[in-house]
């Protein structure tokens, strides 16, 4: 609305000819519109539910293709990456988690692969999908095929990552604890007590403060990451709004480059750090307070 | 007309102090933390690589608290929920 006459002010033509009027504001409203599906038990994303499965059967396909190639010879390029990335996963597990990490070292390595997959695809030409649909199915279709295309940009696919690792922090804690010890820890910590007396009047402030931890850890990861991907996405946009007119159609390639080449920093380092952030919450989980 | 602009207005605001403060405060501690990581790295040369990770890590975890600010700054800007409520109350 507010740029809306700044933009459109000084408008020349329209050089990209993917929306025919309504201006940045149209254009953005129309990249950050859904594609849903109505089914039985609900509503659903469906670009996001389709782009993270096929991405993680990609990014899959990948490292097994590469490890049943493995050999203990000269490798090839391709298994020197794919060994790269499961040694460095390793290592930081092995940095930070103290056990048998046979289930968590895969686990770091799922999320780390699958979270950098799905936002690198944050760095796909924003209008490239609609171009392909004009191509495929005209423009007509094209204008009502609603699409996002980074799955981390949609606070749904984030929250589902952070809650399954949230019921992994629950499993963790119960298993290393026993179902005993981790309820009588949710009443017993962080302030402990000596006298029953004691114990009883400090088991309401420690019970709050307990699920005040716990229900951060997996609101604070999801929203991180849907953070930093939508106001990635949004900034390109915005850049993408200098495309209206050829006078600023040159800094806007500029820009443009220069946010995606900032953005590849983000993105690593956001499937980076959720990924080292779960195994510090799954070692956490092993401990005794 | 009136109340589109009043909330127009307040939201024009609110986005600046969103991202502002939001940027002030990443820079504050993105600072601190570079001049830390630089002093311990001429203490200790040897510490680089793996005070390197600790800094990118953490560095990522203060750019997200102003990333998420700009985000939802930017979600007022261009669908504001506000000025839509306004907009379906008054029927324009």
């Amino acid at each position: 609305m507010i740029l809306d006459g700044v933009i459109l002010g000084g408008m020349a033509g329209e050089p990209s000819g993917g929306e025919s009027g309504g201006g940045l504001t149209a254009y953005i409203v129309h990249h950050l519109t859904h594609n849903t599906k109505e089914f039985a038990f609900g509503t659903i994303h469906f670009d996001s539910w389709v782009i993270a499965l096929a991405l993680g059967l990609l990014a899959s396909f990948l490292m097994w293709t590469q490890a049943r190639k493995a050999t203990s010879g000269v490798p090839s390029k391709a298994q020197a990456f794919v060994e790269l990335v499961v040694e460095f996963v390793d290592a930081q597990v092995k940095d930070t988690f103290h056990g048998d990490r046979r289930f968590i070292a895969p686990l770091a390595l799922t999320i780390f692969v699958w979270v950098a997959f799905m936002n690198t695809m944050d760095l796909l030409p924003l209008d490239l999908p609609s171009a392909a649909i004009t191509a495929v199915a005209g423009e007509e279709a094209a204008h009502h095929t609603y699409l996002r295309v980074v799955p981390t940009a949609d606070v749904n696919t984030t929250f589902a990552l952070s809650i399954t690792v949230f019921l992994l922090i629950i499993f963790y804690s119960i298993k290393a604890k026993g179902g005993w010890g981790f309820t009588k820890e949710l009443f017993t910590a962080p302030f402990h007590a000596h006298g029953a007396f004691a114990k009883v009047v400090l088991a309401i402030p420690n019970l709050f403060l307990n699920l005040v931890e716990y229900l951060s850890k997996p609101v604070s990861l999801g929203m991180r990451l849907f953070g930093n991907m939508y106001a990635g996405e949004l900034v390109f946009m915005l850049i993408a709004g200098l495309f209206m007119s050829w006078v600023t159609f040159v800094p806007g390639v500029i820009f443009q480059s220069v946010w995606a080449i900032f953005h590849i920093l983000i993105i690593l380092l956001q499937a980076f750090i959720f990924m080292v952030l779960t195994v510090v919450y799954l070692a956490m989980a092993h401990e005794h307070h | 007309m009136e109340f589109i602009a009043n909330v127009q207005a307040f939201t024009a605001v609110a986005i600046g102090i969103i991202v502002g403060l939001g940027a002030l405060g990443a820079a504050l501690g993105i600072g601190v933390m570079g001049s830390k990581f630089l002093e311990s790295a001429a203490r200790q040369p040897e510490l680089v690589p793996m005070l390197q990770g600790r800094m990118f890590l953490l560095a990522g975890l203060i750019d997200a608290a102003f990333l998420i600010g700009v985000g939802v700054a930017m979600m007022f800007a261009f669908a504001n929920p506000l000025l839509a409520a306004v907009q379906a109350a008054t029927g324009a």
